[in-house]
């Protein structure tokens, strides 16, 4: 059951057509081929909503990114910055080899923690499962 | 992979990139907000602006910024002096927090703008420099690394932002000629109202001496637009074929006013003083440039008939230029449809008999065809203005009525022309 916030986000996330949704207070957002385009902002929005409406963790999903360029690095970049002010942790889940190669080799691996998949992202992050409610599906 | 090599290919694409977003003239906020993720995304870069410096201004203009506070605009008072100095800056990149000490030009400059550089956390500006000018400044924040920008580094960020300043140069220039363009045509059009104005002041005048058609040159003149019209003409070409109706009896101006007013029918002397007209028109025209094709010609010949028996020159079908003969079915279309001196205007049945009777002898088939299409397009109701019903006033045309007789008749002008060009 959705509650009615989460619903309007939920909405919101369609309309920008970023796919998104939440498990407790982490936000999980899929980074998908927008990201390598201007239109990658729309994800930088959609993660600033969650974290306004009380996100304290970020997963950026990376299982239908093939590749990263430098305007997906620049867009990764802002998330960084807006949850590190907002004291949030950001997790990137199922980052392919040489992406990950990028990541470290330009610095973002040491403002982010990788997980495997969503599902570790998820449990890595302290949330007691009990409060979990995954929406959206 | 070398970390060196997929450094350089991380570059190299972002460059190509970069190349490619600024030779595209689609949207341009979007080109630089796209230019400055590739810029800060090659070295991984954290924050950073593109503002530029309109020549007119002394103060920055932002076109885009990323991951800088919110509300942060990026505006700073560039004077000719500070102008100057990021001219003359050599190593083609000021490092906000140390460069004072080398660009003693740049040092009050830098120290106005101190807290604002720590609190957004910038520490690089690179001026866009195009052909001498000062085009604008990019602003760099620290890299995700946390190293300090190397040789290497300053080389890759001086050519992008080199590249960046040559697309919002470019774009300066295309929207100055887009500018220059758009007054142009505007200038032109205005011009082409003035003169469509002035032509019919004058037609007006051409119509005051003969007192019994009043209106006769304008409404000619429309006729004769609506038939272009339908005939597919070019908007120009349309407007040309107005401003021959206007001023096609431009020559009665020459003819003795008594031989234009008479109220019955006129001798065979009077009538050859009449039918100087055209000649006359053609000679008033002639010298005058107009922005339209056959003006003078569509005078002369508006009384030339199909089968060669019209005047002044008595030239058959192909002769006369298409022009005359659009004139020539707007003016007798007139003539039929208004009271004259010496007889009441005819009933739209008798004018549709009328054509019907010298279309191919006096009038050309394809016209009138077009001329009855514009006709019944209005009975229909598909046109937007109607036209028709100004010129001919309320009671004169009864849709219901009317509409079948001019089927019949284009029908009817269909088989003619087709059988015409089985046989030609
Ligand atoms: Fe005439």
């Amino acid at each position: 059951m959705l509650t009615r916030a989460e619903g309007k986000h939920l909405g919101e996330a369609i309309k920008s057509n970023v796919r998104s949704h939440c498990v407790g207070t982490t936000a999980v957002v899929y980074a998908s081929d927008y990201l390598n385009k201007l239109t990658g902002e729309r994800i930088e929005r959609e993660c600033k909503k969650q974290l306004d409406s009380g996100a304290r963790a970020l997963v950026i999903d990376f299982s239908d990114t093939e590749l990263v360029n430098s305007i997906g690095i620049s867009i990764l970049l802002g998330i960084i910055d807006i949850a590190e002010k907002s004291g949030a942790l950001v997790v990137f889940s199922d980052v392919n080899d040489e992406t990950v190669q990028l990541f470290e080799m330009l610095g973002l691996t040491r403002h982010v923690v990788l997980a495997k998949d969503e599902q570790e992202a998820i449990s890595g992050l302290a949330t007691p499962p009990t409060q979990s409610h995954i929406i959206g599906h | 992979m070398e970390p060196n090599t997929q450094k350089l290919i991380h570059s190299f694409g972002a460059l190509a990139d970069l190349g490619q977003e600024i030779a595209d003239t689609g949207d341009f906020i979007e080109m630089v907000r796209t230019s400055l993720h590739l810029l800060l995304g090659t070295l991984a870069i954290r924050r950073g602006a593109v503002v530029e410096c309109p020549s007119h201004l002394d103060q920055t203009n932002p076109l885009a910024l990323w991951g800088l506070g919110e509300g942060y605009e990026a505006r700073f008072s560039v004077d000719d002096e500070t102008k100057a100095a990021f001219l003359a800056c050599e190593t083609g990149a000021v490092a906000v927090h140390t460069s004072a000490a080398h660009e003693p030009s740049l040092v009050s400059f830098l120290a106005a703008h101190e807290a604002e550089y720590r609190e957004q956390l910038i520490e690089l500006i690179v001026p866009m420099i195009v052909r001498g000018d000062l085009t604008g400044l990019v602003l760099l924040g620290g890299k995700a690394s946390g190293e300090p920008f190397n040789a290497d580094d300053i080389e890759v960020i001086r050519s992008m932002v080199r590249h960046i300043g040559v697309g919002i140069h470019t774009h300066r220039l295309l929207a100055e000629v887009k500018q220059q363009a758009e007054e142009n045509r505007r200038l032109y059009f205005d011009l082409r109202a003035i003169y469509r104005d002035t032509v019919r002041a004058f037609a007006a005048a051409i119509d005051i001496k003969d007192k019994y058609t009043q209106g006769h040159s304008d409404r000619v003149g429309k006729y004769s637009e609506i038939i272009a019209r339908e005939l597919g003409f070019a908007e120009e070409a349309v407007e040309g074929m107005a401003i021959a109706g206007y001023l096609h009896d431009v020559g009665k101006l020459v003819v003795e006013r008594d031989i234009i007013n008479a109220p019955y029918r006129i001798d065979a002397k009077q009538s050859s003083e009449l039918n100087r007209h055209p000649g006359a028109g053609f000679e008033i025209l002639s010298p005058i440039n107009h922005p339209y094709a056959d003006i003078p010609l569509s005078a002369k010949y508006h009384h030339e008939r199909m089968d060669g028996r019209g005047y002044p020159d008595g030239l058959t079908d192909t002769q006369i230029p298409l022009g005359a003969k659009i004139v020539t079915v707007a003016d007798s279309f007139d003539a039929m449809t208004t009271d004259r001196p010496y007889k009441k205007r005819r009933t739209f049945d008798e004018v549709v008999h009328d054509l019907r009777r010298n279309t191919g002898t006096q009038f050309d088939p394809v016209i009138v065809s077009a001329f009855c299409r514009a006709l019944l397009k209005e009975l229909n109701g598909e046109t937007r203005e109607r036209k028709f019903l100004k010129m001919l006033g309320k009671n004169y045309l009864d849709a219901r009525k009317d509409a079948p007789l001019l089927v019949q008749l284009l029908s009817e002008l269909d088989a003619t022309t087709q059988s015409a060009a089985a046989g030609g």
